[in-house]
């Protein structure tokens, strides 16, 4: 059945595509993607934007599900039928398309210098030489709240942990808001929302980072002990019966008014807007002390390279120089708010919530996630050990120092860092 | 005419019997396609592992990883011991119910039998996802009917969100799947009833055997057969289980694994989850695991009970 469709889809995309060629003698490029919600965007703005200004070059959005998206790409690299353009998933599954010579070096494109040397870790070689895809988008994480509870109840919003947990404490005492709006029943939840949106103001950032994956810190070292310390503390705050809470729970609790504060990615702004029926603001993570540098993951998510195999390599090359530009980045940021432009002229956006997110980035330094790059390669899975330690310490089934301990324990077994 | 050529005209009747062949052809052809193949094609798959890009032949390395290094074993024998709590509810709770279920609906004094029994069977044919998702929005802590109606009874102080704690998880979702197949052990179990002849019953009934005593000692005997071949679909359906854990709690079966069977231990190391890479030669060395574990099962019946249960037959 699944064959029959995908043979099916495959032989549909190729029929219209050769069918386009015919009807035009211009230069079709196929772009392959998981996005399939962006479909409009690209059909209605972002498209007819670049062929406007590049007359000659028709481009096509021709997206498949995200959960085929994978096999579906290798499948057809294998067989020579993949579109010009490759939308890159972050990361391992992305360089493991470049070792295997399905995407092209693009080092040297013009517009790579428009991003800085974290935006495009995600899609390098891991000695940062070769580059691959040109990043588009990252999301940021933070806390959402509600703006209409926090001024009934009189609350400044906190930027040190201490105001962070008096406010929670208020908003506890007065009964009317659960304080804090997750659970840890989709584990993901408590690591990605909790655990790497806490975590950067403690490891500081890339400099923890990168000494996680040279070796020079570990996961038992204070710094990335105490995140899961103060997570620990969340407990309280969450609401009833939080431990079968799951993802869409938290996302209901929070728009439909009953909770007061969100730990979020930028990514729920679209959906939000829509759903909530009052006024929302954010906060980046709450630093130890006023004055105190403060950073942000600001996770690298989606990229686009080049097909080795393009017939119109020069065509395509040139797409992609349009999306690694300002032009593109302001068109994309805006009908998406909540997926944030990589490149480091400033974008211009219209919502407010995204503004106050991309604001950040003025102030405190970016980081990405910490156990995305190369941490996450062997058995035991570092991404996945820390979804279930995360959750496991909220619970208050492990204490943090154990949590630490059984990940750094599980790193240890397969990951030697390099000397 | 003499016997030999009788005998020669009845060879000349039945020449080659071809048509056995192109009758048994489509279910062979395509049992063998999609049976016995894959079959055989795991086990292979188990035994190579991918280095440096190609395929090696590493004899029962994988078998030595998942059971010497613990970063498997310990998933793996987490994933049995789950799995055998799984079976032994299923068991428990599952059979007996559908014996019940089963022993009520042939009483010829209840009414509206049709209506129970299809009540009773519907959950069977509905979709794991249905059930799955039905039955975490059911015992949700905050949207589900579970708590409300445990406080219509005076019961709230026991509700917890029991898909959500290690201790209870499993059981829980051991329950719903029990809910969902009662089903099956009671539509098998009725048919055995049905099937006894009238005479067997009013010898017992002449003999002043009524009741529950001719329940267990007439009926129950009489059934054992179908409550034997009841065991051996709940093991194997166990042991292949994977769907309900999957809708309910995710790949990662948690919280903290605690749901996590051998289906879903499979499925992460075959295909992989999020930053995961799927190793498809460790998930088929668990999978020929899996295949092995059905297959002692299904021989000890087999071997030992079904040869005891011929005794009970007409």
């Amino acid at each position: 059945m699944k064959t029959k469709l995908l043979t099916a889809l495959l032989l549909g995309t190729s029929i219209l595509g050769t069918t386009g060629m015919a009807l035009a003698e211009d230069v079709t490029l196929n772009i392959e993607s998981w996005r399939g919600d962006d479909l409009t965007i690209w059909k209605d703005k972002l498209i007819p934007a670049f062929e406007a200004k590049n007359p000659g070059i028709k481009v096509v959005f021709a997206p498949s599900a995200p959960t085929e998206y994978d096999a579906a790409l290798g499948a057809k690299l294998a067989a020579g039928s993949a579109g010009d353009l490759i939308t890159c998933r972050p990361f391992d599954k992305s360089l493991e398309l470049f070792k295997k010579g399905n995407l092209a070096d693009i080092s040297s494109l013009p517009g790579m210098d428009n991003f800085s040397p974290v935006a495009k870790a995600a899609w390098q070689t891991d000695d940062g030489k070769s580059s691959f895809c040109v990043p588009m988008a990252s999301v940021i994480h933070g806390f959402i709240y509600n703006k209409d509870a926090f001024e009934k109840l009189g609350l400044k919003v906190p930027t040190t942990r201490d105001e962070f947990f008096a406010v929670l404490d208020k908003i506890k005492a007065d009964g009317t808001y659960i304080p804090m709006a997750m659970g840890t029943k989709d584990l993901w939840e408590a690591a990605t929302m909790g655990y790497q949106n806490i975590g950067p103001n403690y490891w500081k950032g890339e400099e923890g980072r990168q000494a996680l994956i040279k070796g020079e810190q570990k996961l038992t070292d204070p710094q990335w002990v105490e995140p899961y310390k103060e997570l620990a503390k969340w407990k309280p705050y969450l609401g009833d019966g939080f431990e079968a809470q799951t993802y869409p729970d938290s996302q209901n609790l929070f728009t439909l008014g009953r909770a007061a504060i969100y730990p979020a990615g930028s990514w729920e702004i679209g959906l939000f807007n829509t759903q909530a029926q009052f006024k929302m603001g954010a906060f980046p993570p709450p630093v130890q002390k006023a004055g105190d540098t403060c950073y942000i993951s600001d996770h690298t998510d989606i990229g686009m390279g080049l097909n080795a195999a393009s017939k119109h390599p020069e065509e395509a090359k040139k797409f992609l120089s349009w999306v690694a530009s300002p032009d593109f980045a302001t068109i994309y940021a805006n009908a998406l708010p909540g997926f944030f432009s990589l490149n480091s002229t400033p974008v211009k956006m219209e919502d407010p919530l995204a503004q106050e997110f991309v604001s950040w980035r003025g102030k405190c330094k970016s980081t990405i996630r910490s156990t995305y790059q190369i941490l996450s390669r062997g058995t035991p899975n570092l991404e996945n050990e820390t979804w279930v330690e995360s959750a496991n310490v909220i619970n208050g089934t492990d204490t943090p120092e154990a949590a630490a301990k059984k990940l750094q324990d599980g790193l240890d077994s397969w990951y030697k860092p390099a000397k | 005419m003499d016997t030999e050529t009788m005998a020669a005209e009845t060879r000349a009747k039945r020449p080659i019997r071809w048509h056995v062949g192109v009758f048994l052809a489509p279910a062979v052809l395509v049992y063998t396609a999609f049976m016995i193949l894959p079959l055989f094609g795991t086990l292979q798959l188990s035994l190579f592992r991918n280095i440096e890009q190609s395929q090696v032949f590493v004899g029962l390395g994988n078998f030595r990883t998942l059971f010497g290094d613990p970063n498997w074993s310990v998933n793996f024998w987490n994933a049995l011991r789950n799995n055998v709590w799984f079976f032994i509810i299923h068991m428990l709770v599952q059979n007996p119910i559908g014996i019940l279920l089963a022993a009520l609906l042939s009483s010829p004094r209840l009414r509206f039998t049709a209506f129970y029994r299809t009540a009773i069977f519907v959950p069977t044919i509905l979709s794991f996802v249905i059930v799955g998702f039905a039955w975490k929005l059911i015992l949700s802590p905050i949207w589900g009917v579970a708590p409300h109606l445990m406080d219509f009874v005076g019961l709230k102080s026991f509700f917890t969100p029991w898909l959500g704690k290690e201790q209870y998880a499993l059981t829980a979702l051991s329950l719903v799947s029990v809910w969902q197949f009662v089903g099956i052990p009671m539509m098998l179990i009725y048919a055995a009833l049905l099937s006894i002849p009238d005479e067997v019953i009013e010898a017992a009934e002449c003999d002043g055997v009524t009741g529950m005593a001719q329940f267990w000692k007439i009926k129950l005997p009489l059934i054992l057969p179908s409550i034997g071949i009841i065991s051996i679909l709940t093991f194997v359906g166990n042991f292949n289980a994977f769907d309900l854990i999957y809708t309910a709690q995710g790949a990662l079966a948690g919280p903290n694994y605690s749901t996590d069977i051998l289906g879903t231990f499979l499925y992460r190391a075959f295909f992989g989850f999020q930053l995961q890479v799927g190793d498809p030669n460790m998930g088929a060395a668990i999978a020929t695991i899996m295949f092995l574990i059905i297959l002692a099962g299904v021989c000890v019946y087999l071997f030992l009970v079904q040869t005891r249960l011929r005794r009970y037959q007409f």
